[in-house]
């Protein structure tokens, strides 16, 4: 699976990062790391925007976000 | 009430936050602020720098309390919402002379984000060569993120150091409640026209609450319309333009609408165009505007508190060397600067780029 790593970064450059890895691996389920519930929010919102659906996993110093493609 | 700001899709709350904000800075102005400059995240920090002496412009000396509202407002919020987090070490110096050249760009303009809307909002059709400059700025900024630009990742810090800027506002509070002999407060001028202390207090107080929690950013919101074609963050611009239009009509605060005569503003077209690219540019390599950088600063992100200090620093040189402009126009020095600041910010655009871990 992708991982992308986006902890300690400030917004917006984990959606930056979302966005590159989503148009590199369309159709793949990716994770991202981010830290902040700023970034948390706005990863959401773009995956959310390009059809995927988004579970959310609070880990240590942060949160994990699974990003999986639905397919219609 | 907690449950309306946690809702997962505020779009109502944006909104609402927005107009209201609009709303309240049209209604300071009624209420004893600058024409058109009812909110003004770099002319107000400026007359703050004014007030401790740091320049000597007599005119912009005023400690503004809707400054240490907002910090403290955001500061409030983050506590409640358990978002308060200390952190720091994201390339501190570059942030701050960023900041600084992001109040250069800004006082070369007249106003920073916030007041190009209030600008426009109260007649003065130069807030659109302003928007303009600045959707232009933002949009070279994404062609930097896109090719990897970042100013590296913050670390945890103990909390002691999330804390210094917020009590730094409280000691601000204190001078402007005491106003102790080294203070200094314009006699006439810019300076001179505001508020009642506790009324600009509480609405930057309020403004400060609802920013931290809608994450409101006057240039966020054109970036991610252009980087992602996304709306959420631009509905809060949206709403703020019609609240400070429609409460300005009301109250007829519209004196003409043009480009010439305005208050607190000059027409020299292609400054206040590269002022505000200067400015749009820099916030968006440091994520987000002046007013962004204030809220973040009251939830513990020391990056944003140098990026403010340098924004102070900014405003110093700014006034100290001749290069803020005035109704009289942009001074020579100040047209230089602009254009050095550019090719200094594209610099970093260019070499600010993470290292591939090995």
């Amino acid at each position: 699976m992708i991982e992308v790593d986006a902890r300690g970064f400030s917004c917006p450059v984990p959606v930056v990062k979302t966005k590159e890895a989503i148009d590199n691996n369309p159709k793949a389920p990716l994770t991202v790391l981010v830290e902040s519930e700023v970034s948390k929010e706005n990863v959401s919102r773009l995956a959310r925007s390009r059809g995927y659906s988004v579970m959310v996993e609070r880990v240590e110093d942060g949160f994990r976000l699974l990003l999986s493609p639905s397919f219609k | 009430m907690r449950r309306l700001f946690r809702s997962p899709s505020p779009r109502m709350l944006l909104i609402v936050s927005g107009l209201a904000f609009g709303v309240l800075a049209s209604l300071l102005v009624r209420w004893g602020n600058p024409a058109n400059m009812g909110f003004c995240a770099a002319c107000f920090l400026r007359d703050i720098t004014g007030a401790l002496g740091l320049h000597r412009a007599e005119v912009v000396q005023y400690i503004r309390p809707e400054i240490l509202g907002l910090v403290l407002g955001s500061f409030t919020a983050a506590f409640a919402f358990k978002e308060f987090r200390t952190r720091g070490g994201s390339a501190p110096l570059v942030r701050f002379f960023l900041g600084a050249l992001m109040m250069i760009g800004a006082l070369v303009f007249l106003g920073c984000p916030v007041r190009a809307l209030l600008r426009l909002a109260g007649g003065d059709l130069n807030g659109i060569t302003a928007l303009g400059g600045l959707v232009s700025g933002a949009f070279l900024g994404i062609l930097f993120l896109r090719r990897g630009f970042n100013l590296g990742r913050s670390a945890k810090m103990p909390a002691l150091a999330g804390w210094l800027f917020p009590a730094f506002m409280v000691v601000l509070l204190l001078f402007a409640i005491f106003t102790p002999y080294f203070i200094l407060s314009s006699g006439s001028g810019t300076g001179s026209l505001h508020a009642a202390l506790w009324i600009s207090l509480a609405i930057g107080l309020g403004v400060g609450f609802l920013a931290q929690r809608t994450r409101m950013c006057f240039v966020g919101g054109w970036r991610d319309l252009m980087l992602i074609r996304d709306m959420h963050l631009f509905s809060i611009i949206a709403a703020f333009f019609v609240g400070a239009l429609v409460t300005n009509l009301i109250l007829g605060q519209i004196d003409h609408w043009g480009f010439v005569g305005q208050p607190i503003s000059h027409d020299e077209h292609l400054w206040n165009f590269f002022g505000m690219a200067l400015l749009g540019l820099a916030a968006t390599l440091l994520g987000g505007c002046p007013l962004r950088q204030l809220i973040l600063s009251g939830q513990g992100d020391t990056d944003a508190a140098m990026t403010v200090f340098g924004m102070i620093a900014g405003a110093a040189v700014a006034h100290n060397f001749g290069l803020a402009a005035s109704a009289k126009g942009v001074t020579t020095f100040g047209a230089w600067t602009v254009g050095i600041g550019l090719a200094v910010v594209l610099v970093i655009g260019f070499l600010m780029k993470e290292r591939r871990a090995s």
